[in-house]
């Protein structure tokens, strides 16, 4: 029915682009002027005018319908269920508009039921008619109120693209929008996880154990940051630890060693590994290196765990080798040849210019991008919660299994979206941490590679 | 190392340049860029502790031949190189000898200047330091003095050698770049445009420091200026399309050259 | 000046030539190590994708190819005891067939289609096996395929027919030899007596395997893992795809056109670039906790749904496009730009008419590589409830569904790791391949569409 509504809607402005490109000509022929705009800019004029108002009553009523039935429904059901709790009501309203729409609802529907979805079923068809009709006198108004205003100086291209430069700009503003929507939905649910738990025993606290009793009130555990920060520092380290020398090493040869036929063989083999997802890497951790790990602690006769800090750090890693190297990569071919010549007419060897000449001239990029390799593994989840063992205790030992800030918020939040108690909430005050985290690690990275980018332009 | 190949006549009139010992000798020198020719047969000679520039129009294969000097050329994948170059009596061209080693005896001023990323000091160190021409601090700071000294910018840097070099004006950056490489004691420097990105008084400062340095170097410049290559050069080799057209003292090749190209170059009907 | 540089040669150029060759050797070593270790290490990088690759299609390839029966299935009517399935011309009202059809539906359900199943192995044996062994050794599900054959043809019914009967997960299991056989019994998914019923029938050719057809058209099982496949989630991971392409494109095309071509420099603009570089290094994980509290939490939308997955991994592409599109229009050489200017178009003309036509294969090549990175995004998923467990194929976006990357994290910790670890890995292949096709269809598009300047 409603998107009937919109072909419609859609069938008039098509009808007022016609029109209004040949109104459009007339008057430049009646009145003997040049147009200023193209014809095809007065139809389309018409043709918004007469849709968008409309368009946007039917949105409105396709946006508001589902509320105000039930907010009928309600009214016209028995008053015990208006103070029912809100599970009840919505069943209670989900049996009289299946009903109303003629599908069957499980037993038998009692007479006020079927009263209510008679009455639903009346107030909904008056209100779709009642779109109809403003939808339809609004689309006439626009219709024939812009034709009327059509004369050869009307400047319909400057109208039409004055809104084409405002759905451009709104478009760009969808990443500010999602930015604020992250702040103000994990602060919003952030806040409330503090009214249970004190900020300073989530920050401080060294102990992270939630029970999941039941929601609400009660013993709701413990909520210690500390383990869970410590077992994401703990990761990141060693996947850093394996990333860095790796990644920058193979930037290097791949810049300056390998010849065009080695690099163009092995470079996409490399992006190969930074598109894969990284729930592939986790499961790759959890089946292979684990195992592994595990035969190889056997054989040296120390213990270690098959999901530790370790067995998530190396694939974590792996992981993060594309993109450090691709990134390394791209700021060693930035420095400029000028310098590599300057070292290599001075008689230094290849290895020589590099260390001593070029990567003390990236630096500052290659900083920038480690950092950037930081907040990554920081961020990252899949792999953690299938290889590092989630054991949220504080200890030393990378042999064994750690949790991190990302299992821990999917351990609390899977399955779990009433967000009445600490045990789901702490998820956004994790959240929040997280992101505030890796925004600071992220901008100051921006900046610098920004920079960098600069001084060499 | 000095001992002289030979003692040419060099064409012209000029008595002195007859009785100097020749430095660089190229024989039949042929560049490649894939298949493309580049330099056709290049022979020349070219003195020692004198001036030697290199003229002619854009692409006319002056800086490909200065580049097969000191190998600069080898970094190209599709560059190819055949005939002689002797330095003193070694083919530089030879597989068997070692760029670092040719490198060091062969330094370079390239067009641009492009001090290294770090300090007025560790740019004119680098040289030495990676060499291992020096067993102390103390000597390295003689070196660098020394260096800076003969580039004449001492004086203007002594009191703030730890700041970068890239805060040099951009005379100063290439004089700074000619004090990285003397400070190897090269005995041939090669240099590539060395004025082209520098203002007029900046130039003028270079082509003085030029004419100071040959009484140690053997300096070869290629040079777009005309004016700057009577200036600096006590002799002169005009390249037209890959070929060496003509070579001698400079006051004759602007004179009285032989070649009617030459000319032509030299009264400004092309370039 | 000339007193300075008439100073003595600071070190003579003769020691300079000696100097440099006596270190000639050291630096030479010095230079193989250098140049080794970054051989090696591109080496190292290049080795972990061939390990990466070389397990998972090691042990995913063989998950394809299953253990099954070919037994004869003889529909008993004594067994298959219903009346005839009712037709639409036998009653007035199609109300009134519905209703019979129902009736006759639940009928057939009531029968117990294991004993035809049973019947139909122990016809192939020597000796009978009693039902509790028979009962491990094929798919419990294959009950239901044998009720919706005759569902759809009630004339099997008293008919023997040859039967592909897919074996149980454990027998699978056994069968590919990915449990130690040398095990003790109680150790064994298996009882001896099961071992032994099994390895007969590899034996004399009734269990064989075959390729598994139905990882592809069948949904996810628990009761019966054997014939647990990926339809659901594939189609899940389809309606997502559509979601973020239908939604990133024309929004971060639009916001990419007006950031390379109408923004003037300002501090608002500032702030719109910071913004999407930053939400492009935001963790994955951040955007699921905006879905549970934006679109599940404040707006009400089904948990579950493809919908709500499509939105988070719209605002988890949507820099990805923009920063690509932008990337592309500045490849645009300004020359077209000033020669349309020069002929009076507005700037809104010049975009659209001569800027945008040149990039359109650049955008496709950015949104297929846009795509392909969402697709394999798991984190966000958890967290707006997609990894609950959804027996049917999504009828449409806000239905309850799973996805490919979601699935194969349900089955990579499934406690039955004998089976479902080659299951996962099986899984993996599909999401690579899938992804791989797209990265290839983007590398050709870039090739063949490419405009050169």
């Amino acid at each position: 029915m409603n998107w009937l509504l919109i072909v419609i809607l859609l069938g008039i402005m098509a009808l007022g682009y016609r029109l209004g490109t040949r109104r459009s000509r007339q008057v430049a022929i009646e009145g003997k002027q040049r147009l200023q705009s193209l014809p095809a800019h007065y139809g389309m004029l018409v043709a918004l005018w007469c849709g968008i108002p409309s368009l946007i009553v039917v949105i409105l009523w396709i946006g508001a319908s589902g509320g105000v039935l039930d907010a009928l429904a309600l009214a016209e059901l028995p008053p015990a269920v208006a103070e029912a709790d809100q599970g009840t009501q919505l069943r209670a309203i989900q049996r009289v508009m299946d009903l109303a729409d003629g599908v069957g609802v499980a037993d038998v529907a009692t007479p006020e039921e079927l009263t209510v979805a008679d009455a639903v079923k009346r107030a909904r068809t008056i209100w779709q008619l009642a779109v109809v009709a403003i939808a339809a006198s609004l689309a006439i108004v626009g219709l024939v109120l812009t034709l009327r205003r059509i004369t050869p100086r009307l400047k319909a291209r400057d109208q039409i693209e004055w809104l084409v430069r405002l759905l451009l700009l709104a478009s760009s503003t969808i990443a500010i929008l999602t930015t604020v929507g992250i702040v103000l939905s994990m602060l919003s649910e952030a806040l409330r996880f503090f009214t249970f738990v004190n900020p300073a025993s989530f920050f401080f606290g060294t102990v992270w154990s939630p029970t999941f009793s039941s929601t609400g009130a009660g013993d709701a555990g413990e909520y210690g940051l500390l383990p869970l920060l410590w077992g994401t520092l703990l990761v990141t380290i060693i996947a850093m630890l394996v990333a860095v020398p790796v990644g920058l090493m193979t930037a290097i040869y791949l810049s300056n060693y390998a010849r065009p036929s080695v690099r163009a063989f092995t470079k996409p083999i490399i992006e190969v590994l930074a598109g894969i997802p990284t729930i592939v890497y986790g499961f790759f951790a959890l089946s292979t290196v684990g195992p592994a790990l595990a035969g190889l602690g056997d054989l040296l006769g120390f213990p270690v765990n098959e999901t530790s800090a370790m067995t998530a750090g190396l694939v974590m890693g792996i992981m993060i080798i594309p993109f450090i190297s691709s990134l390394a990569d791209d700021i060693i071919t930035q420095v400029p040849g000028s310098l590599r010549d300057g070292s290599l007419g001075l008689g230094a060897t290849p290895s020589e210019t590099i260390r001593k000449v070029i990567i003390p001239a990236a630096i500052p990029g290659l900083v920038g991008a480690f950092i950037l390799a930081v907040s990554r593994a920081i961020g990252e989840t899949m792999i953690v919660v299938l290889a590092a063992g989630n054991s949220p205790v504080l200890q030393g030992n990378p042999f064994e299994a750690v949790s991190t800030i990302t299992v821990s918020i999917v351990n609390q939040l899977t399955g779990d979206t009433d967000f009445a108690g600490p045990q789901s909430l702490v998820a956004f005050a994790l959240g929040i941490t997280l992101f505030v985290m890796t925004l600071a690690l992220n901008v100051v990275a921006i900046f610098i590679v920004k920079k960098y980018r600069d001084q060499y332009r | 190392m000095e001992q002289p190949v030979s003692s040419v006549q060099v064409t012209g009139r000029d008595n002195q340049a007859a009785t100097t010992p020749i430095k660089v000798s190229a024989r039949g020198v042929d560049v490649f860029y894939g298949e493309k020719q580049a330099i056709k047969s290049v022979s020349i000679n070219i003195p020692s502790r004198s001036v030697t520039a290199f003229i002619g129009p854009s692409g006319c294969g002056k800086s490909t031949f200065l580049r097969c000097i000191n190998r600069m050329n080898d970094l190209i994948d599709s560059c190819r190189v055949t005939g002689e170059i002797l330095i003193d009596a070694d083919n530089v061209l030879d597989r068997s000898v070692d760029v670092v080693l040719l490198r060091a005896r062969v330094g370079m001023v390239f067009q641009k200047p492009n001090p290294f990323p770090k300090s007025i000091y560790d740019n004119v160190a680098y040289g030495p330091k990676i060499h291992g021409l020096v067993r102390s601090k103390a000597e390295m700071d003689v070196i660098v003095e020394q260096s800076l000294r003969r580039a004449a910018l001492w004086d203007e840097v002594k009191d703030r050698l730890k700041e970068p070099g890239n805060g040099l004006s951009g005379g100063q950056q290439q004089r700074l770049c000619i004090a990285r490489a003397i400070a190897v004691s090269p005995e041939v420097i090669l240099m590539d445009e060395p004025c082209s990105a520098l203002d007029p008084i900046a130039t003028a400062k270079i082509e003085e420091l030029i004419d100071e340095l040959r009484q140690n170097f053997t300096i070869i410049i290629v040079t777009h200026s005309m004016q700057q290559a009577a200036r600096v050069s006590q002799q002169t080799a005009f390249f037209y399309l890959g070929i060496l057209v003509e070579t001698g003292s400079t006051e004759f090749m602007f004179t009285n050259p032989h070649d009617q190209r030459t000319q032509d170059y030299i009264t400004g009907r092309f370039g | 000046m000339s007193s300075v540089a008439h100073a003595p040669s600071p070190v003579p150029a003769s020691r300079t030539a000696d100097l440099v060759a006596a270190s000639l050797k050291r630096r030479r070593r010095q230079e193989t190590r250098f140049k080794a270790y970054g051989i090696g290490c591109a080496a190292l990088a290049v080795l972990f994708v061939a390990i990466l690759f070389g397990t998972i299609l090691r042990s995913g390839i063989p998950a394809f190819f299953q253990a099954v029966m070919s037994v004869d299935v003889y529909f008993d009517p004594e067994i298959v005891d219903v009346g005839p399935r009712p037709e639409p011309s036998e009653f007035p009202t199609t109300a009134a067939y519905d209703a019979a059809y129902l009736a006759w539906q639940n009928e057939l359900a009531g029968i117990n289609f294991g004993r035809i199943i049973e019947a139909a192995i122990n016809a192939e044996l020597e000796t009978p096996a009693a039902s509790r062994d028979l009962r491990v050794i094929y798919a419990s599900n294959e009950r239901f395929r044998l009720r919706d054959m005759v569902q759809a043809d009630p004339g099997l019914i008293g008919q023997t027919v040859p039967f592909e009967l897919i074996a149980g997960a454990d027998v699978d299991v056994w069968v590919k030899g990915n449990i130690d056989r040398s095990l003790p019994e109680s150790q064994q998914q298996l009882t001896l007596v099961q071992q032994q019923l099994v390895d007969g029938m590899v034996e004399d050719g009734t269990m064989h395997n075959v390729f598994a057809t139905w990882i592809f058209t069948n949904v996810d099982s628990r009761s019966s893992p054997a014939t647990a496949g990926l339809a659901g989630a594939f189609v899940g991971t389809l309606y997502m795809m559509l979601i973020v392409i239908v939604l990133t494109v024309p929004i971060g095309v639009a916001g990419a056109i007006y950031l390379e071509e109408f923004a003037p420099r300002n501090r608002f603009t500032d702030l719109v670039e910071i913004n999407i570089n930053n939400i492009a290094f935001v963790p994955s994980i951040v955007f699921g906790l905006l879905g549970a509290a934006v679109f599940i939490n404040a707006l009400q939308l089904p948990l579950s749904a493809p919908i709500v997955g499509g939105l988070v991994l719209s605002l988890m592409t949507l820099p990805t496009i923009i920063i690509a599109t932008r990337s592309v229009l500045r490849t645009v050489p300004p020359s077209i730009r000033e020669a349309a200017f020069g002929l009076g178009a507005s700037r809104v003309q010049v975009v659209f008419h001569h800027v945008l036509p040149l990039v359109i294969p650049g955008i496709l090549t950015a949104t297929i590589i846009g795509v392909a990175q969402a697709i394999g995004e798991t984190a966000p998923l958890l967290l707006i409830g997609m990894n609950a467990f959804v027996a049917n194929v999504p009828s449409g976006i806000f239905d309850q569904s799973t996805a490919l990357p979601v699935q194969l994290y349900l089955w990579a910790a499934n406690e039955n790791q004998n089976f479902f670890a080659a299951r996962t890995s099986a899984a993996i292949i599909v999401l690579l391949a899938m992804m791989i096709l797209l990265n290839g269809l983007a590398i050709f598009l870039r090739q063949r569409l490419q405009t050169r300047w």
